[in-house]
């Protein structure tokens, strides 16, 4: 065996696993580092769309450790390897659903059932789009959530981005590296992204602000043509042309698969019923985005992570 | 068999003459989630071969055929079928959607 490796794998891949984490973000690869070091057998269930929120984004420059920053893709890349070089499995698959209440708990993926001795839930967020008629229609042809995919296409282009937090400053930013102009929209007077996330944004003259203003419909037969956008103030509306729309609303817990397993609020974030990360079923642990409705920062992220592996070791030693 | 690369220059002969259904992955270096897609749709092209041929284009040195189906997000995947666009799948969202794709033709 590996060097690296302390938890030995259980002999059917089926489990029971001492840890199973599902998500593979910033807090669930946290997780299984701290797990698998902590000498516990883990699987974690990645999703088919693995890495998290990171991985549409381009430069991370608040990830201690990484002076000049370092591109969400590879970081996230780094974060697997080493739950890997520790011994956590991991598989590219989705959760379709969980039975906490067998013991050990019972999880089903693609026909499959696997046992757990403990989870720890890491599922993050989703993008929220936004829903107003011809968004669906264009998503793809000039309506995108990921500017660093999508921007290079918008070279010379008038492209709008809505939204008011740190990923529409970062999307607007993106933007104006290939945009001929960007129009920030937004339905408040003010940014609540960070003071430098908006003042990066802010001075690029290439950026223009529609404050107290919504888009109430995206209109395009082919490609996107123009947003129709309503002054929340006024009343007014008005039919601006625009080549893109990137959206930067806001996400939603991805916690569906949790519904009447484990306490969720009105929203869907799993809510915490201990001092940490203890869920409303003893030996299921939550972390990252599906719990955090304040933060949502990768570094806060990845905190959290280290708290539920904590916790789900002193429960297995417990629960022995 | 991985999935070949193709370029602007042989995009006519790969494609739109080829034989087979052809499902191209339009993709670049810079895309998280096209990283993400690229293993998956090397697999796929193992199980589908002699069936279906799939292939990559890179969009920063094949601007023609880019601009050509109007990719505006990447990645971006296109099915051909005897030299005609069947559908396209925008995003990555996992082998499930590609193999729907896939399975139109089949």
């Amino acid at each position: 065996m590996d060097k690296d490796v302390f938890a030995p794998k259980p002999e059917s891949p089926m489990g029971p696993w001492d840890v199973v984490v599902i998500g593979s973000g910033p807090s669930g690869l946290t997780a299984a580092i701290y797990t698998t070091r902590g000498a516990a057998s883990t699987l974690i269930f990645g999703g088919e769309v693995w890495g998290g929120q990171l991985m549409l984004t381009t430069m991370v420059d608040n990830f201690p450790g990484f002076p000049e920053g370092i591109l969400g893709p590879e970081l996230m890349e780094k974060m697997k390897k080493q739950a890997e070089r520790f011994g956590a499995e991991f598989v590219g698959v989705n959760v379709d659903s969980i039975d906490v209440t067998k013991k050990p708990f019972e999880i089903k993926s693609g026909g499959k059932t696997y046992l757990a001795r403990s989870v720890i839930v890491a599922t993050g967020a989703e993008t929220v789009w936004l829903d107003a008629p011809g968004i669906k229609k264009l998503i793809g042809k000039g309506i995108s959530s990921c500017a660093p995919c999508d921007a290079p296409f918008f070279r010379g282009k008038k492209v709008a981005v809505v939204g008011g937090g740190d990923s529409a400053m970062e999307e607007a930013s993106v933007l104006t590296k290939y945009a001929s102009e960007v129009t920030l929209i937004h339905r408040r007077d003010e940014f609540k992204a960070s003071a430098a996330m908006q003042e990066k944004v802010k001075n690029d003259p290439k950026v223009k602000i529609m404050w107290n203003s919504e888009v109430i419909e995206a209109i395009g037969e082919t490609k996107l043509e123009k947003l129709v956008i309503k002054n929340n103030e006024t009343g007014e509306t008005a039919e601006v042309p625009f080549d893109g729309l990137f959206i930067a609303i806001g996400h939603k817990p991805t916690s569906d698969i949790f519904a009447r397993q484990i306490e969720r609020d009105e929203r869907g974030y799993i809510l915490k019923k201990t001092w940490h990360s203890g869920t409303s079923t003893r030996g299921i642990f939550v972390a990252g985005d599906v719990t955090d409705k304040h933060f949502r920062q990768a570094v806060v992220s990845t905190g959290m992570g280290c708290m539920a592996a904590m916790e789900a070791l002193e429960y297995l030693e417990e629960d022995k | 068999m991985a999935s070949i690369d193709i370029a602007d220059q042989n995009f006519e002969a790969q494609v739109l003459q080829s034989k087979l259904p052809v499902l191209v992955d339009f993709w670049a270096e810079w895309c998280g989630p096209c990283k993400m897609a690229g293993p998956v749709l090397d697999e796929l092209s193992e199980v589908y071969k002699d069936k279906l041929l799939i292939v990559k284009l890179n969009v920063d040195q094949n601007p023609v055929n880019s601009q050509k189906y109007g990719i505006m997000s990447i990645p971006t995947t296109i099915l051909f079928k005897d030299g005609k666009e069947i559908d396209r799948q925008v995003g990555f969202s996992g082998k499930e959607v590609y193999e729907t794709l896939m399975k139109k033709g089949l």
